[in-house]
């Protein structure tokens, strides 16, 4: 229940600014691959492409393919609804539904959509999404309590639990680690490793420790200068980024040497 | 090594001098007394003896503070006073509005059959009756009650689809559009309309529609609607601008299409602000007069029907009985249903307003854990 996502010559604009520029890059089914890069390099702006989130900003657009298993996100006909069903998304800053219990947050998929499911169904559902983002102990006697209600922690991890919850092929991160404290943080990363095996992750992190615990293979993305449009450098597996890069930009940043 | 004695000081260093705590009180006595003293001198109001008051405290409590405490504790009394002050100038209205309303109202109120009889059959004959043999004073506002509440039930229904549905096009898919542009642009203008204008608006478009002399509560309705539409728009607006972006792309990231989205996460994440702004574009126009007077006209029975024959409402009743009374040599019967009436209005605006509390209460996202 994975697929790989393959990307071909992709540009990424607002409006008549290019943002992200010629990325061609290959994303392997069942494995965790981290984007690194320094502030306004365009890797959130470019992890948005893969699920379509990118053109919800007025005047966003892209060029190029983007295939999942072969299919082009961006072809003719496509619907972003299905696609977004296929790619799920964790955002930066957790964001669970303020109006809805545990339960239904972790339902919103299915229930927003007015899908059927009868309540063993759902009580199953719930059970193993919760399960599956780590979270099931830690809610399971409050589970009709608001989500608002949790520790920032503990709604990060919600929101991947609604994520998964709609059985998504892909899952991609964007920064999702970066509003928790250090043991959220070994939470999920420990729960990014458990999804590997049955999801293929994208991860965009500030945090070079954290892409070298996570990923198997890391995408370094720089820019040349403020106005310029942010490029993929070097993608390759994560132990050659951080102990033997091609590049001597990839080099400087991974050792901290960078500007 | 050598042990340095404990500083011994009168006074800590940290501290400056300090009014006592009785202070503010002591002033106000004080200026009090001789505000009191200096209005005897050039005749006395109480209007004038607050006010002296207040500049006679003010100017008392900030000299001592300054020669006591230093020029900016001095500056902070100062401060203090001025918007202590402009709050007691602000409330004074108020309060004075509502005393004299309960003052006058609550013999109109608690008189039997008030609430529950309407003004047909009153006539000037049966006010001087009761005047000149002290009997109750007969008549009450039923009908009209009947009448506020159907025709503000009515545009209401009329205006919180309109004002809701133009609220979410122009927050979801107006992105700066010319066309939301211009609806934001005579939103603004509408909601300058003078409300006559807008019950002449809505008899004008019933004569043309209907028939010359259209007169029902509906009418009323849409004039009530007119002014009603503006309040709900900008209100539902600015509630659907402040569901955070992040909860759309959270559900959009679920793969949720965009309309359910609104309806299912953008709409009931505002509700409650929703629910009290149009509670409070009700209460708004529960009060208007104008336009009722031009469209439903007057009426002194009961009528159940808000689509034909003229209807009372709350303030039309108190216009008429004021401006021509039931019997014009003994207004003081109708004067007492007029202020009984508008006690009645009040305590009805009141309730609206407890109702949008209690129903923003309700709707509030709820954090317990």
């Amino acid at each position: 229940m994975s697929k790989r996502i393959d990307v071909k010559d992709l540009n990424v604009y607002y409006g008549n600014f290019l943002a992200v520029e010629g990325v061609n890059i290959n994303i392997e089914a069942k494995s965790v691959t981290a984007f690194i890069g320094p502030s306004g390099c365009g890797k959130s702006t470019f992890l948005r492409t893969l699920n379509r989130m990118h053109e919800v900003l007025p005047g966003a657009r892209v060029e190029g393919e983007v295939l999942l298993d072969g299919d082009n996100l961006y072809g003719p006909g496509v619907d972003p609804v299905t696609v977004r069903t296929q790619v799920g998304m964790v955002f930066q800053r957790p964001n669970p539904f303020p109006t809805m219990s545990i339960r239904d947050n972790v339902l919103a998929g299915v229930k927003l959509n007015n899908k059927k499911i009868s309540k063993g169904e759902a009580d199953a559902l719930v059970e193993k999404s919760l399960r599956g983002a780590n979270l099931w102990n830690e809610v399971k006697d409050r589970l009709e309590k608001p989500g608002s209600g949790l520790s920032g922690g503990q709604q990060q991890r919600l929101c991947i639990a609604r994520a998964i919850a709609v059985e998504p092929q892909v899952i991609l991160m964007d920064e999702p680690c970066s509003a928790l404290d250090p043991i959220s943080t070994l939470a999920v990363e420990d729960l990014i490793n458990e999804l590997k095996d049955q999801y293929t992750v994208v991860i965009v992190t500030h945090n070079m420790q954290q892409a070298a615990r996570v990923s198997d293979r890391t995408a370094f993305f720089n820019i040349a200068g403020t106005g310029k449009p942010g490029k993929l450098i070097e993608f390759a597996d994560t132990t050659t980024i951080f102990n033997n890069p091609a590049q001597k930009a990839t080099e400087d940043y991974v050792s901290g040497r960078f500007g | 090594m050598t042990l340095t004695a404990p500083v011994t000081r009168k006074r800590s260093a940290l501290t400056k001098g300090q009014l006592p705590g009785y202070a503010p009180y002591v002033v106000l006595a004080v200026a009090l007394v001789l505000g009191a003293a200096i209005l005897a001198l050039i005749g006395f109001n109480v209007l004038s003896w607050g006010v002296v008051s207040a500049i006679l405290f003010t100017v008392g409590l900030v000299s001592w503070s300054g020669a006591v405490e230093g020029a900016r504790k001095a500056k902070d009394k100062l401060a203090t006073c001025l918007v202590v002050g402009a709050f007691l100038v602000a409330l004074l209205p108020l309060v004075s509005v509502i005393w004299t309303v309960l003052v006058n109202g609550i013999p109109g109120i608690i008189t039997p059959g008030f609430l529950g009889t309407s003004m047909n059959g009153i006539t000037g004959t049966l006010d001087n009756k009761s005047v000149d043999e002290g009997t109750r004073v007969l008549g009450g506002v039923y009908h009209a009650l009947l009448g506020t509440v159907q025709i503000t039930l009515l545009a209401t229904v009329i205006s919180v689809p309109v004002g809701l549905l133009t609220a979410i096009y122009l927050v979801e898919y107006g992105n700066d559009r010319p066309l939301a542009r211009a609806i934001t642009f005579f939103v603004d203008v509408m909601t300058g309309i003078p409300s006559i204008v807008a019950g002449l608006f809505a008899a004008a478009f019933f004569f043309a529609l209907v028939g010359p002399g259209t007169k029902t509560g509906a009418v009323a309705a849409v004039a009530l609607s007119v002014l009603m539409i503006p309040v709900v728009v900008r209100s539902s607006e600015e509630m659907l601008k402040i569901v955070p972006n992040e909860l759309r792309e959270a559900s959009y990231a679920l793969g949720v299409r965009k309309w359910r989205t609104i309806l299912k996460v953008v709409i009931p994440t505002a509700i409650s602000g929703i629910a009290s702004g149009v509670t409070l574009a009700i209460a708004r126009v529960i009060g208007e007069t104008a336009p009722i007077l031009v469209t439903a006209g007057f009426a002194t029975s009961i009528n159940n029907n808000v689509f034909g024959g003229w209807m009372a409402s709350l303030p039309t009743f108190i216009y008429t009985q004021i401006l021509n009374p039931t019997s014009p040599s003994n207004p003081g019967p109708s004067d007492q249903r007029a202020w009984g009436a508008a006690l009645v209005l009040i305590i009805l605006v009141m309730l609206l307003n407890l109702a949008a509390r209690l129903i923003a209460r309700i709707f509030a996202p709820k954090a317990g854990r």
